[in-house]
């Protein structure tokens, strides 16, 4: 899930500038599972903003806000509303599409955080870089390279303390937790093995992946 | 050919000191206290903005140290370069002589005094020795291109933390270090040379053979020591040390005498090293003086040490 927070909203409000129409769309995945671009979220924005002297014209959820052909969908009829601008409520892909699709001003209403997992009610941890090359194989189903703060994929650096990371102490050390998932699992011997260097080659971006065998 | 390389592969008995270039352009006070090292360690680390305090370069002062006749070794981390960043520090390094390295991950900016600073590690520790070995055996730089004349031979070396628990994961990453081309290590400050006995026992027990140099860190007082137990990870000063460090600046304190407990840390290190030479618990020893290089004759001369 990608996960997302809200900006504060004088930093949206300072986005929409003197625009006074305003279409609002939500996302119904990841942001309705942050509570950051849900039908809650959406229903307090427009009251807010309705409050601080906008009109808001439309609101709708898309599905995904990342899926152009059911975005496209879903801003046809915002337009046809005339908003001066749109504010999405979705990660910054969802953004990008709806942008993409709209031929006025399209602002985020929330940061985007991290790829993560729902810990638990209302907490999200960070848990994949997306680098393109993954290792969790090796690793026990832990990455370290979202886990590390160094991104160290050849073992555990000197720096942490009572298995807490130096650079945060709140956090674990990755491959602290590595090893003891791996000692757990029977699988120490894949510590031992040497891993070849990846480099960056693949990782220059934007990345793009195709079944249709090139960039349409 | 690297003199500590020499030094080691003769059996001698390793001693090497460390030193951090100035946060400015102003040199002098590292080559005074170098100019009273020379003769008395094989070599003088020079760090890469330890603690990732930002410094002038390690490059540079190894220059320096080198035109001056001492036996630089250039502290490489992964934290501020990618490895074009290193590799080409590497071949100014050698150019100049300096064929000693050190590799290290390197301290996270978040930790230092420049905390916006983008970390790199484009490679580790693990990383750097590998693509240095590469270097020298292919002949060609990071990207497999033909270097222009042949590769610098290197004398490479790795540190390792041996107060580290699981121990396991410090040991396995020796190996590793090991097996990419590292051909001695420097250690973190060793104070409970048991707790060194366990782990080289350890090192022995998983195979690795390398040439090890047991860190030790001289205290100036006992502030400084429970200052490091808290702060910094793998340094454990035994409590009977903090004491007697502390009974020494109350001795100060009524004498009205200054910098007793700093003279007690010469004498401390100065018995550690005389230990871990005289049983031959390893190859050599590497002082970390913190600032204070200049005590760093007077602890070799009371252990008995010298660059041989």
């Amino acid at each position: 899930m990608i996960i997302t927070q809200k900006k504060p909203v004088e930093e949206l409000m300072g986005l929409l500038g003197e625009a006074k129409r305003v279409a609002i769309i939500g996302c119904g995945s990841c942001a309705t599972a942050c509570h950051t671009g849900g039908d809650p979220e959406i229903a307090e924005l427009k009251t807010y903003l309705e409050a601080h002297g906008k009109t808001v014209v439309a609101t709708a959820v898309a599905d995904y806000c990342c899926m152009n052909l059911g975005v496209k969908g879903k801003v046809k009829p915002l337009m046809a509303a005339q908003p001066d601008c749109i504010v999405c409520m979705s990660c910054g892909d969802g953004v990008q599409c709806v942008a993409n699709n709209a031929s006025v001003p399209v602002y985020p209403s929330n940061n985007t955080m991290f790829l993560g997992e729902a810990v638990r009610f209302g907490q999200w941890e960070e848990a994949c870089h997306l680098c393109g090359n993954c290792v969790l194989g090796q690793t026990g189903g832990i990455c370290p390279i979202a886990h590390c703060a160094k991104s160290l994929v050849n073992g555990p650096c000197g720096g942490q303390k009572n298995g807490k990371c130096e650079v945060n102490p709140e956090n674990d050390c990755a491959w602290i937790l590595i090893y003891k998932r791996l000692e757990a699992l029977g699988q120490l011997d894949k510590l031992a093995q040497t891993r070849e260097d990846k480099g960056y080659r693949d990782v220059s971006y934007p990345r793009t992946v195709s079944l249709r065998g090139k960039k349409s | 050919m690297s003199v500590l390389q020499n030094a080691l592969d003769a059996g001698k008995f390793g001693v090497t000191a460390e030193m951090a270039p100035p946060k400015g352009c102003d040199f002098s006070a590292q080559l005074d206290a170098a100019a009273l090292l020379a003769g008395k360690v094989h070599a003088v680390n020079v760090t890469d903005m330890q603690s990732a305090s930002l410094k002038a370069s390690s490059l540079g002062l190894c220059i320096h140290l080198k035109q001056a006749g001492l036996e630089p070794i250039l502290q490489i981390t992964g934290r501020d370069r990618n490895r074009m960043g290193i590799l080409g520090d590497v071949l100014s390094a050698a150019s100049f002589g300096i064929d000693t390295i050190l590799a290290l991950t390197g301290d996270h900016p978040v930790v230092g005094d420049c905390p916006e600073s983008k970390p790199v590690y484009d490679l580790d520790s693990v990383g750097i020795l590998k693509m240095l070995a590469k270097m020298q055996q292919t002949g060609c730089d990071c990207g497999g291109n033909e270097l222009t004349g042949p590769a610098p031979k290197l004398y490479m070396g790795a540190s390792v933390t041996p107060l580290y628990e699981p121990l396991f994961l410090q040991i396995n990453k020796l190996r590793q270090k090991v097996d990419s081309g590292a051909m001695y290590i420097q250690t973190q400050g060793i104070f409970d040379l048991d707790m060194f006995r366990r782990f080289l026992d350890e090192v022995d027990k998983a195979g690795i053979r390398t040439h090890i140099m047991a860190g030790v860190i001289p205290l100036k007082a006992a502030g400084m020591a429970r200052y490091m137990n808290e702060n910094v990870p793998g340094i454990a000063v035994p409590q009977a040390m903090i004491d007697r460090l502390a009974a020494e600046g109350e001795r100060g304190k009524e004498l009205g005498v200054k910098g007793l407990p700093a003279k007690l840390g010469i004498e401390m290190a100065a018995e550690m090293i005389a230990k871990i030479k005289d049983e031959k618990l390893c190859d050599g020893v590497h002082i970390m003086a913190i600032g204070a290089e200049r005590n760093i004759p007077a602890i070799l001369e009371k252990a008995g040490v010298t660059a041989e």
